[in-house]
């Protein structure tokens, strides 16, 4: 029988980049800028966690060892996680919220029209309801970049600090690890690289309007993939971990 | 755009006599009130306070359940929590726009709040330091806030017992799922059980007082009952809560935080109802005036995400401005 543990890495992979990044947003959930973000971000956030948890239980079924989406989520230790650092990077102002947003969602939407093309069968039902959300996303949170970096100098200068701050964790977005290739050759899942042209595309169209350019990235930052965190991700886990590692065992 | 000074303010009625009599007529006749109807002032004030504490109470009320999203157990969980806090802040963004009916800005409400001079539920200037206060908020307090806004469904002022209609469809539901919350806890390990006891413990009293003085020294309710926009006294809502959520602890296991409580066969008219201790009154005006564990960290909360946003608005002002005149020339351009 073929070895699915390659698959499973990646299934569980991705599902590190949502469930990081929708505990990210949640963290603005009631301190929001307005009452409007202080909905439209928990509503991302929502869509993300219950994509990372269709991609942890379609993990853990396929890897038949009993254990659960909680398992995975929960219990394991910092190199286990395997979502790139961008996802993990501390919210920092709103406009690298927003900005973090968009680089994700424009990545993933295109990722999952590919799935939807081509790719494993049970993927494609997630990618089905995941292209939908992210559509909504991109245009959120691109509208905001055209917003702030179009809107009082204050606001263009801080949309340019993200852009400076986050651009270099976008090169990991495309990165293929052994597993992923794997995955690759066996026609589960697209290849990033082609995906590249059309995410330089649509970052390009929101920057134009939002007076913003690509910076260089000479040096670009990545380690996630391999379980190379920065250092703010041991604290976000001793948040998201604590009661399950406070009172082990337990049903909640 | 928010609606400032947009109703009956520029040419109010003159409040004689038959002016007053034909309103309480309509009230009378339970006709709803919209906002471009005439009303008495004083009926519009009230309004604008009540729903204004109202909606400051969902938009404070995010935070001490906020504080558990990061940190909740599983993800179903997690995802049911935010999505609670989430309809939360949706209540506030109704209720704001049900008072901007009335000729007040949402911006003007913020500030007042911020500045202290609108109030908010005090239930919120309680702490949860731990996650079965997630659960007692949810079955206690939204509980208690349901028992209060089911009547508003039929408050006499059009635009805010529609938006209690929708209200209370969410918080039945988070009712629900915060006692489901507790049945798990109770349901659990001795720690679990312990720290569902304490949550009980600690939001049972405050829960209590969130109906308010008791009616022989409630100012605002001859009033409003009479204007209809309150159906039923700060005494019989409590009693009522009272009787609803007693059996609800004993089916899980948990024991109210009373001992004075005690079946009376005789209470509501003969179909019995619960006889409970005497609330500490001394507490609920300690912490409406300011002294309560949490007021000033929930405004200093509020006032930061306040200031820390205010360039975000700016911005969004100056672009739309921008894209206006943008507008203006193409269309000049064109012609």
């Amino acid at each position: 029988m073929e070895d699915k543990t390659p698959f499973i890495n990646v299934l569980i992979s991705l599902g590190d980049d949502h469930l990081i990044l929708g505990h990210r947003l949640s963290e603005w959930c009631g301190h929001a800028p307005m009452l409007e973000e202080d909905l439209s971000m928990p509503n991302m956030a929502l869509d993300l966690l219950g994509q990372a948890r269709n991609l942890y239980g379609y993990a853990v079924e396929l890897e038949a060892k009993g254990r659960t989406e909680d398992d995975v989520a929960f219990l394991r230790s910092d190199r286990e996680y395997k979502n790139i650092l961008m996802v993990e990077r501390p919210n920092g102002d709103f406009a690298h919220t927003i900005l973090r947003q968009f680089y994700f969602a424009a990545y993933m939407k295109l990722f999952w029209e590919s799935v939807l093309k081509n790719g494993d069968g049970r993927l494609q039902e997630f990618a089905a309801k995941a292209s939908k959300e992210l559509a909504y996303h991109i245009r959120h949170c691109g509208e905001w970049v055209v917003r702030l970096g179009d809107g009082t100098e204050e606001s263009a200068a801080r949309m340019k600090a993200a852009v400076d701050a986050l651009h270099p964790y976008t090169n990991e977005l495309f990165d293929v690890t052994p597993d992923f290739q794997h995955c690759i050759d066996g026609g589960l899942l697209p290849e990033p690289a082609t995906l590249r042209a059309d995410w330089d595309a649509s970052v390009e169209q929101v920057f134009q309007q939002a007076f913003l350019s690509v910076p260089e990235v000479p040096f670009p930052q990545t380690g996630g993939r391999t379980g190379h965190h920065t250092e703010a991700f041991g604290h976000l886990l001793s948040e998201l971990q604590y009661m399950q590692r406070a009172y082990p065992g337990l049903t909640w | 755009m928010y609606s400032q000074g947009l109703i009956g303010a520029d040419d109010k009625p003159v409040e004689d006599d038959a002016f007053i009599a034909a309103f309480q007529a309509r009230i009378d006749a339970e006709e709803k009130i919209e906002p471009n109807d005439p009303m008495p002032e004083a009926y519009r004030k009230t309004l604008v306070r009540q729903i204004g504490q109202h909606a400051h109470s969902e938009i404070v009320g995010m935070l001490p359940e906020g504080n558990w999203i990061t940190r909740a157990p599983t993800l179903r969980r997690k995802l049911a929590l935010l999505a609670k806090v989430q309809d939360e802040g949706g209540h506030g963004l109704y209720l704001y726009s049900a008072a901007e009916t009335l000729g007040v800005s949402r911006e003007q409400m913020t500030e007042e709040l911020l500045s202290g001079k609108a109030k908010y539920s005090s239930i919120f200037n309680y702490p949860t330091p731990t996650w079965a206060d997630i659960g007692a908020i949810g079955w206690l307090v939204d509980g208690a806030a349901i028992m209060n806004q089911v009547p508003l469904c039929r408050c006499s002022f059009g635009p805010y017992a529609r938006a209690m209609v929708r209200v209370c469809r969410e918080e039945s539901f988070h009712q629900r799922q915060g006692y489901e919350l507790m049945m798990a806890l109770a349901e659990g390990s001795d720690k679990q059980r312990e720290m569902a006891q304490d949550a009980l413990n600690r939001w049972w009293w405050p829960s209590l007082m969130m109906f308010g003085p008791h009616d022989s020294d409630s100012t605002n309710s001859d009033q409003s009952m009479q204007w209809k926009i309150k159906r039923f006294t700060n005494d019989e809502l409590r009693q009522k809560f009272v009787d609803a959520t007693v059996v609800q602890a004993e089916k899980i296991g948990l024991t109210i935080p009373d001992p004075d409580l005690k079946w009376n066969p005789e209470k509501n008219d003969g179909e019995g109802g619960y006889d409970f201790g005497p609330i500490d009154w001394d507490e609920f005006w300690r912490v409406v005036k300011g002294g309560g564990p949490m007021n000033r960290d929930r405004i200093a909360a509020r006032k930061k995400a306040w200031d820390e946003g205010a360039w975000v608005r700016e911005a969004a002002n100056a672009f739309a401005e921008k894209q206006a005149q943008r507008a203006d020339a193409a269309t000049v351009a064109a012609e």
